[in-house]
């Protein structure tokens, strides 16, 4: 098989082969779905075949292509890369297999640019996961976006494209803000890659850099969400529900929190950035973004939407334990990409087979939905609680470290900041469950979607469940994130624990 | 034979032009055939001197034997290969893609249009291999008095844009002239290898900044800078669809090239000569900002496309003004990147607009259905323009940022963003309106009557799959471009 | 040859004045022909200045039998500046035949050489 140096690239090129052969097979539509999932193995296979060599402390590295002088494309797995590409692999597989059930079930046209366009999103964040340094990383955060929209406006409607261009309205602007960081870093830094303790210390005067890392956190922040620059995600909710579970929960916010994870970590470094204040200034916008995005997600009355600006908030306890730098913050903030990823892929999972079933999109009108489908609601329940902090979900797992973390930087008002948090997190999803059960309205017979809508979310609420209990399960998520973070940390403060 | 090359590349052109009208008389088939041949000598015979500039140094050629200063010589180095290159193979593609439109044409008319054509392509690659600082107004104006007689074929508009053209460019050859005609005075050569030695020591004197000032407003009319553009877009936009995508290919480029000959190979640096980059530097961050916000207003695709021209031709300006190796490399790249990319907005804009009448930006609603390959290759264009990855104008682009923000030159990092971000505006309406839009209904109704198929005909079509392939290839391709070729074409001292 | 009796650098005054007038009336009257005028008398005007730059004191044409001993260049006016003229000249023939013939087209496809008038009738 490929020698391991060649699998790097071996995973972002498949599924964009598979894109080539799907846009080819447009007629015939199991051969058509058929490049989806046998591309989606084959790139969970290899990417999960890093999985040894990095835990043992390897970084696996493909050869660098040289696009301007002094600087490569260059693709490196290392823990922090292969935690997120395993995590989209895997959920790539799982949303293939609802996206076909979905868009059968419904008979939504497009499906061909549909499953195309996906290919060549999760190639992309494959690219963005293994980036080895900055150009290589905008190259495929820009591709993601290009390759974003054609989902985005799928069902053509006027809301629709509205949509898209307000994404792309951000997200281009945003990546302009990125290019010109990028090619200020490489000015000042000439043919660094990411390294953990960053590559900036002492490169440039403080303002310059405090700038630098301004202009960095804004080209990575509308991806992320963080406020006020999230405008576009509530707004892609028109989206076809597999669309926003994947890209919107996983691939396309991921890549920006990653991207601020990359940033902190592996460009400026926790030490420069406690020496610039910045680190404070972003856990403060964080902050902000939690608790503002929490609240606003009290006051909306459209599922997906509610859905959206929960996904703000937790993206945004990712960026605080990116910024809050301690070894624990970061373990729980780089964790947080899979344990956010599979309560929340859940949850929308279960919005959209609720919307396929019985046509509901207002929660106000979701009563006794749950006992309709019980199978279904209750991976949406286990999952809401996970996403607030309750066992035994995984999302307790972040969250204790983040929590942990933060009085370990000595920073404890922002504990307090989680515990809101979580409060309000019970506050916007309790009524939901509560009405869904014991509500009123729906009939009470065992009436769920057939297997290709409910054996997903299924899968996803019990990955939450596993990995709540047991962090390592299976693929070691939780064992690379503290890798990652230990790597970030002693870097930083030049070896001594 | 390889001794030969300077001056055979640029007689193989202008002999053909002498034939073709007599061919034409004839056929008009035969004279297309004649035309093809001698650019694909031609083209090819570019290649080859490239190729032993970049092995082996610079051909030189005395014509008539007369060594130089006192005869003109003909001098190509990499920098000239390559833009031979680029004029001679730019010159071929179109020529292929003019077929369809000389269908129609009477046998004098079609023979007249490939003479002059093939003086055009002369004249440019004139320019790009002369040594001789006056030989170059001549080729100028060869290639200018050529480009006035084909922008002037597109129908009663084009006629008063084409006269527009002519006397702003009358006054920018006269000027250029002038300029010479005052480096004359102080150094008593012509020829720009002597000129260079002999100008530091008269750097100091007025009739050094005349010249200089005379040189600068001449060439920045030619090269249609902000504010001296106003003879491109009625010029872009009326004329027949071929001339222009050659035209704004590749004529502007040209005059790229010459002044950036003519700062960085021949003017001495310090003093007037770097006061005039500096200008031209302010110049040409507010082209690329008035350009692209000028190209937003527009509701004709062609006009749309020649605003985006200012701005993108203020983008090689800056290269050129900043004068370091990087940013003589982004400039230089650009060069070559821009001129793939708006041949190939500018052709299949003109096939959409050949085969469907539609001319307007709000009319391209679904379009991309029915000419699909056609609108493909605009959306890889368009991209190149905004310079996303992995287009060839992202890494052009990559190169200006670069030497701009080592410079700290923020004001024009914040026009160069700003510029790619409105192209982003003007360009992404036309995409969408044209991919997500629903088709007229009487259009779609006419076309499933007449049954026949609306892409293009191949002949068109080839070029532009061509040239859409080409932009992403460069973009791929673009550090081999540099390291190999442009490389070897920067000023020996590195600029400045 | 003009001598002392002018003021000094006569020619190149004159040169410049040809210069305005040629710019003037090539971008003020509206008449399209004025324009191909003014054109002509911009070219003029460069034609002059190189000239003058050929021109000498007391300086001999320069016409030499040949053989004979190498002429003493100092003596004789500058002759490539000429050379350089004529091919200035046929430039401007050429540039004027192609303005004369958009001028024909022009009037007929619009009835009108008043660029007031061609402006108004496009934008219609």
């Amino acid at each position: 098989m490929l020698t391991p140096s060649e699998r790097p690239l071996a995973a972002v090129l498949v599924s964009l082969v598979a894109a080539l052969l799907i846009a080819a097979s447009g007629r015939r539509p199991n051969l058509r779905e058929t490049w989806t999932f046998l591309a989606a193995i084959i790139k969970l296979a290899l990417v999960a075949s890093l999985l040894p060599g990095v835990l043992a402390g390897d970084v696996v590295e493909s050869a660098p292509l040289t696009l301007v002088p002094g600087l490569a494309l260059h693709l490196r797995a290392d823990a922090l890369g292969l935690l997120f590409a395993l995590v989209a692999s895997t959920l790539w597989l799982l949303t293939s297999l609802y996206s076909v059930g979905y868009m059968r079930a419904a008979g939504y046209e497009h499906q061909t640019s549909y499953f195309a366009s996906f290919a060549v999103c999760v190639s992309a964040t494959i690219g963005i996961a293994f980036a080895a340094n900055l150009i290589t990383f905008f190259i495929f955060y820009e591709i993601l976006t290009v390759a974003t929209y054609p989902l985005v406006v799928h069902f053509r409607t006027d809301e629709a494209l509205a949509a898209g261009r307000k994404y792309l309205v951000y997200t281009l602007a945003a990546g302009q803000a990125l290019l010109v960081a990028v090619i200020w870093a490489q000015t000042i830094a000439p043919g660094a890659s990411f390294q953990p303790g960053g590559f900036l210390a002492g490169q440039a005067s403080a303002p310059a850099l405090a700038l630098l890392f301004l202009l960095f956190i804004v080209g990575v922040g509308v991806k992320a969400g963080i406020m006020p620059l999230h405008g576009w995600l509530p707004a892609a909710m028109v989206a076809p529900t597999p669309v926003s579970a994947l890209l919107h929960a996983v691939a396309v916010v991921k890549a920006g929190a990653f991207g601020s994870l990359r940033i902190v970590g592996y460009v400026f470094g926790v030490d420069l950035l406690a020496e610039l204040g910045a680190g404070q200034v972003l856990a403060v916008a964080a902050s902000a973004t939690i608790i503002i995005a929490s609240l606003r997600a009290l006051g909306e009355g459209h599922l997906k939407r509610r859905l959206a600006y929960s996904t703000i908030a937790q993206l945004s306890y990712i960026v605080l334990g990116a910024a809050l730098g301690s070894a624990a913050a970061l373990a729980g903030a780089m964790f947080h990409i899979a344990a956010h990823g599979a309560m929340k892929i859940t949850m929308f999972f279960c919005a959209g087979a609720i919307y396929t079933k019985a046509h509901v999109e207002r929660i106000a009108d979701l009563g006794g939905i749950g006992r309709r489908m019980p199978i279904t609601m209750g991976a949406f329940a286990i999952c809401a609680f996970g996403l607030a902090g309750i066992p035994p979900a995984v999302g307790f797992v972040s969250k204790w470290n983040l929590g942990v973390g933060a009085l370990d930087a000595g920073h404890a008002p922002f504990l307090a900041v989680l515990v809101a948090s979580g409060l309000l997190n019970i506050g916007y999803f309790f009524p939901i469950v509560h009405a869904a059960f014991f509500g009123g309205r729906q009939p009470p017979a065992f009436d769920d979607n057939g297997p290709a809508l409910t054996l997903p979310l299924v899968v996803t609420a019990l990955l939450a469940v596993v990995l709540g209990v047991y962090p390592d399960a299976g693929l070691s998520l939780y064992e690379l994130a503290w890798q990652a973070a230990r790597s970030v940390v002693a870097a930083g403060s030049g070896g001594a624990p | 034979m390889i001794e030969h090359l300077p001056i055979l590349v640029v007689v193989v052109p202008l002999a053909a032009a002498a034939v073709v009208p007599l061919v034409g008389l004839r056929s008009t088939r035969a004279a297309r055939g004649v035309m093809l041949a001698a650019l694909a000598a031609a083209a090819a015979l570019a290649v080859a001197a490239l190729r032993q500039a970049l092995a082996e140094g610079a051909l030189h050629y005395q014509l008539g034997g007369w060594p130089p200063p006192w005869g003109i010589e003909y001098v190509v180095d990499p920098l000239a290969g390559g833009m031979a290159v680029l004029v001679a193979v730019f010159g071929l593609i179109v020529a292929v893609y003019t077929g369809p439109f000389l269908v129609g044409m009477p046998p004098l008319g079609a023979g007249g249009f490939c003479a002059v054509y093939l003086l055009l392509v002369t004249g440019l690659l004139g320019i790009v291999v002369t040594g001789d600082l006056f030989n170059l107004y001549v080729f100028l104006e060869i290639s200018s008095l050529s480009a006035y007689a084909l922008l002037a074929l597109g129908g009663k508009r084009s006629l008063v844009a084409s006269f527009r053209y002519l006397v702003l460019g009358t006054i920018a050859g006269s000027f250029y002239l002038l300029g010479i005609g005052y480096l004359y005075a102080i150094t008593g050569t012509l020829n720009m290898a002597d000129a260079a030695a002999r100008l530091p020591a008269v750097a100091a004197s007025p009739a050094f900044t005349v010249a200089v000032a005379l040189i600068v407003i001449g060439l920045t009319i030619k090269l249609a800078l902000f504010p001296l553009h106003g003879w491109l877009p009625d010029a872009y936009t009326y004329a027949p669809t071929p001339v222009t995508g050659f035209i704004a290919a590749v004529m502007t480029k040209v005059s790229a090239y010459a002044l950036l000959r003519i700062f960085f190979f021949v003017l001495p640096g310090g003093g007037v000569a770097d006061d005039a980059l500096r200008l031209l530097g302010w110049a040409a961050a507010a082209a690329a900002l008035a350009g692209s916000a000028m190209a937003l207003a527009q509701t004709d695709v062609r006009r749309m496309l020649a605003y985006s021209s200012v701005g993108q031709i203020g983008y090689i300006v800056l290269g050129i003004s900043i004068g370091t190796p990087l940013a003589l490399t982004g400039a230089l790249l650009h060069v070559l990147n821009h001129a793939v990319t708006k041949a190939c907005l500018f052709l299949s804009a003109g096939g959409i607009l050949f085969r469907t009448r539609v001319a307007d930006v709000a009319n391209y609603r679904g379009i991309a259905r029915r000419l699909p390959i056609s609108m493909a290759a605009f959306t890889v264009a368009a991209a190149s323009i905004v310079g996303l990855p992995p287009t060839a104008g992202f890494f052009s682009k990559w190169y200006l940022l670069a030497a701009v923000l080592e410079r700290g030159a923020w004001p024009f990092a914040l026009a160069l963003v700003g510029s790619s971000l409105l192209s982003a505006v003007y360009l992404f309406r036309v995409v969408e309106r044209s991919y997500l839009g629903d088709a007229p209904e009487a259009a779609v109704a006419s076309e499933a009557s007449e049954g026949a198929p609306l892409e293009l005909p191949l002949g068109m079509l080839v070029p532009i799959v061509l040239l859409a392939a080409g932009v992403l290839l460069l973009g791929v391709l673009s550090h081999a471009v540099v390291s190999q070729v442009i490389a070897f074409a920067l000023p020996v001292d590195g600029g400045r | 040859m003009i001598t002392g009796a002018a003021p000094a650098h006569i020619h190149y005054w004159l040169s410049g004045a040809l210069l305005l007038i040629g710019l003037y009336g090539m971008l003020v009257p509206s008449n399209l022909v004025r324009k191909l005028m003014g054109m002509n008398i911009l070219q003029t005007a460069v034609i002059v200045f190189f000239i003058s730059l050929a021109a000498k004191t007391d300086g001999r044409l320069p016409l030499t039998a040949s053989g004979g001993q190498p002429p003493a260049a100092l003596d004789y006016i500058n002759p490539l500046p000429h050379a350089l003229m004529l091919t200035a000249i046929v430039v401007g023939v050429g540039t004027t035949g192609v303005a004369l013939a958009l001028i024909i087209r022009i009037q007929r496809a619009f009835g009108t050489l008043d660029e007031r008038e061609l402006l108004a009738k496009l934008s219609e």
